[in-house]
């Protein structure tokens, strides 16, 4: 270590130079997404597993015809296709966010000039990214071994656009408020993969939601990850299946309201209750 | 440098002290972690905080770096209420914690690169690593480096902001003697360029060699506060030891702690003929000062008697064959 010209004066227009919001939440995405990129076990887990899924399910119980002469295997694509948005954005991003605060990685960001909306808006963008390639890969997968018909329509990829957006916020905002439940960095796994394995049995995912005894289907019906589901449907899914679901429509509307609840209630909680630091460190 | 001293700082904040601290009070149920504080750090200062574990020193720091809240009293650190702390006052801080920099997979100069975007006025992220002596490990990522690399990691991120005030929680730790040094030459530097820092520690030499002022925190409370030379100065009493035959035959070893050890020698030497079996005088080192300081706390009532006075005779019985 050699000598540090310490202080070395700078301009008096701090405010000038202040980096903006805009640049601190992209740096914190490309940052994020580098990081994401160099870990092997996360790269696998979001990005392989959906595909690996797909295809056992796609070989189980592809070929039976569920109605509107639609595919298991093309429904079963639009529930993983929602269910990897939750994956990314709520139990993986809950577990990281459990383990950075065990680490006292959220400490050191809390220590710094970061804002913390630039800080969850980094998080948002990052998972934006890592769900954008997911799709596009399982989409890739689909329609090369399983000749599924990538929907052509723009009014179709408008739909995608906003239930995308509305799901990884919902995901987003939620994994983040969960991360604080578990106390320990190790324990968080155990809090939120029940969470996720469970509505991926009840909304649509592993099994046709008419199929479902309608008390189960009520019960999925308060959580997101079934308006994603079916919002996903009605992108990848011919419009005549719409007649085949539990409303005999798509019903955008819902899917938006509750889809923009969950966000808004995650939000809440999370500026209520988010801890930068372990629970015995304050 | 031939910019102006000054960078945004009024002279009025220049004069005022960087933190005070009144009565400031941190309780977890029953256990009173800090336990009434005051202090003014300097600008411009390199303040030490000693005391054994759990004497409340990173408790304190905590306080005034934003990260825990008080139980009562004040605090002021740069002119803010570190209860509520601002972006604007997050720029001005440097902050090294007291566990280790990430396991982040990404390399030091991107992680220093990152933390000096996050600042308005942030120093060159090259020489902050070379000035750390890491320039060779630029493009390692920080969970290949030793853990004296990750510190002086810590150390950059902590810089490269440029801050007007760093916090230091024992940012030595674990160093080997040569780190430890390049270490303080480093954190001499910061102070030549008005650096304000706060640096608790568990190694006295490491205070002594750097601060200006140190405090002695002992469960909570503060039981030194002075300059290292002031602390040294405390431990003026000598001891001379020596043996004798007591009345029955047995040799009995005997100390003196006195402010005067030659006159006491010369009175050894008018009652000894010959050798004075065992003589020994001894100046008692800045830890001898220091542990009875925090000693002190320990049993507070009954300490003062127990403590040998200058001029008193301790004899103790020592059977020796």
């Amino acid at each position: 270590m050699s000598r540090i010209p310490a202080s070395k004066p700078a301009p008096a227009s701090a405010a000038n130079k202040r980096p903006s919001m805009a640049a601190l939440v992209w740096e914190r995405a490309v940052l994020e997404t580098k990081e994401f990129s160099r870990s092997r076990e996360q790269m696998l887990f979001i990005f392989m597993f959906p595909i690996l899924l797909l295809i056992l399910f796609a070989s189980i119980m592809g070929g039976n015809d569920i109605g509107g002469g639609v595919d298991f295997k093309q429904y079963f694509l639009a529930g993983m296709i929602a269910s990897g948005i939750m994956n990314t954005g709520f139990q993986s991003l809950g577990i990281s966010l459990a383990i950075d605060r065990d680490d006292d990685v959220l400490k050191r960001i809390h220590g710094s000039p970061l804002p913390a909306s630039a800080f969850f808006m980094g998080k948002i963008v990052h998972v934006l990214m890592v769900s954008i390639i997911q799709i596009a890969l399982l989409l890739l997968v689909s329609a090369l071994l399983y000749d599924i018909p990538i929907p052509t329509d723009p009014a179709k990829w408008l739909t995608f656009a906003w239930v995308f957006l509305l799901g990884t916020a919902a995901s987003t905002v939620l994994g983040i408020a969960f991360s604080s439940l578990a106390r320990r960095g190790r324990s968080a796994p155990a809090v939120l993969t029940p969470i996720v394995l469970s509505l991926q049995f009840i909304s649509g995912v592993f099994f046709v939601f008419t199929q479902l005894p309608s008390w189960l289907q009520h019960i999925a019906e308060v959580f997101p990850l079934k308006w994603l589901a079916q919002g996903m449907r009605s992108v990848f899914l011919p419009d005549s299946f719409a007649a085949q679901e539990a409303a005999g429509s798509w019903q955008h509307p819902a899917t938006a309201i509750v889809l923009a609840i969950w966000f808004v209630v995650g939000l809440a909680v999370t500026i209520k209750t988010f801890r930068w630091q372990r629970p015995n460190d304050r | 440098m031939s910019d102006p001293p000054l960078r945004g700082i009024s002279l009025v904040t220049m004069n005022q002290p960087a933190i005070t601290i009144r009565d400031l009070r941190k309780t977890y149920g029953e256990l009173n972690a800090v336990d009434g504080l005051d202090l003014t750090i300097n600008t411009g200062e390199i303040f030490a905080i000693l005391g054994p574990n759990g004497a409340g020193k990173s408790t304190t720091v905590e306080i005034l770096e934003g990260f825990r809240k008080r139980t009562s009293g004040e605090a002021t650190v740069l002119g803010l209420d570190p209860a509520h702390p601002t972006r604007e006052w997050r720029e001005r801080l440097g902050i090294m914690l007291q566990s280790t920099s990430t396991n982040a997979p990404l390399t030091v100069r991107e992680m220093v690169a990152h933390q000096s975007h996050l600042f308005p006025h942030p120093r060159d992220v090259e020489e902050t690593i070379a000035e750390v002596g890491l320039e060779e490990k630029a493009n390692v990522r920080s969970t290949a480096l030793s853990g004296g690399q990750r510190r002086r990691l810590d150390v950059a991120l902590a810089v490269v902001g440029r801050p007007e005030l760093m916090f230091l929680d024992e940012p030595t730790t674990g160093f080997d003697p040569e780190a430890r040094r390049q270490f303080w030459h480093l954190i001499e530097s910061l102070k030549d360029g008005g650096t304000t820092v706060v640096l608790t520690t568990h190694y006295l030499d490491e205070a002594e060699h750097l601060a200006d002022r140190l405090a002695v925190i002992a469960r909570g409370k503060m039981v030194a506060l002075d300059t290292p030379a002031g602390l040294r100065a405390r431990a003026a009493d000598a001891v001379v030891a020596w043996s004798e035959p007591g009345a029955d035959g047995a040799v009995t070893s005997r100390t003196e702690v006195t402010k005067t050890p030659t006159a006491t020698v010369r009175g050894l030497l008018a009652t000894h003929d010959g050798e004075v079996k065992d003589l020994e005088i001894r100046r008692p080192s800045l830890e001898d000062v220091y542990l009875d300081l925090i000693g002190k706390t320990d049993d507070e009532a009954s300490a003062e008697g127990d403590a040998a006075m200058p001029g008193e005779v301790i004899a103790t019985e020592e059977a020796t064959s």
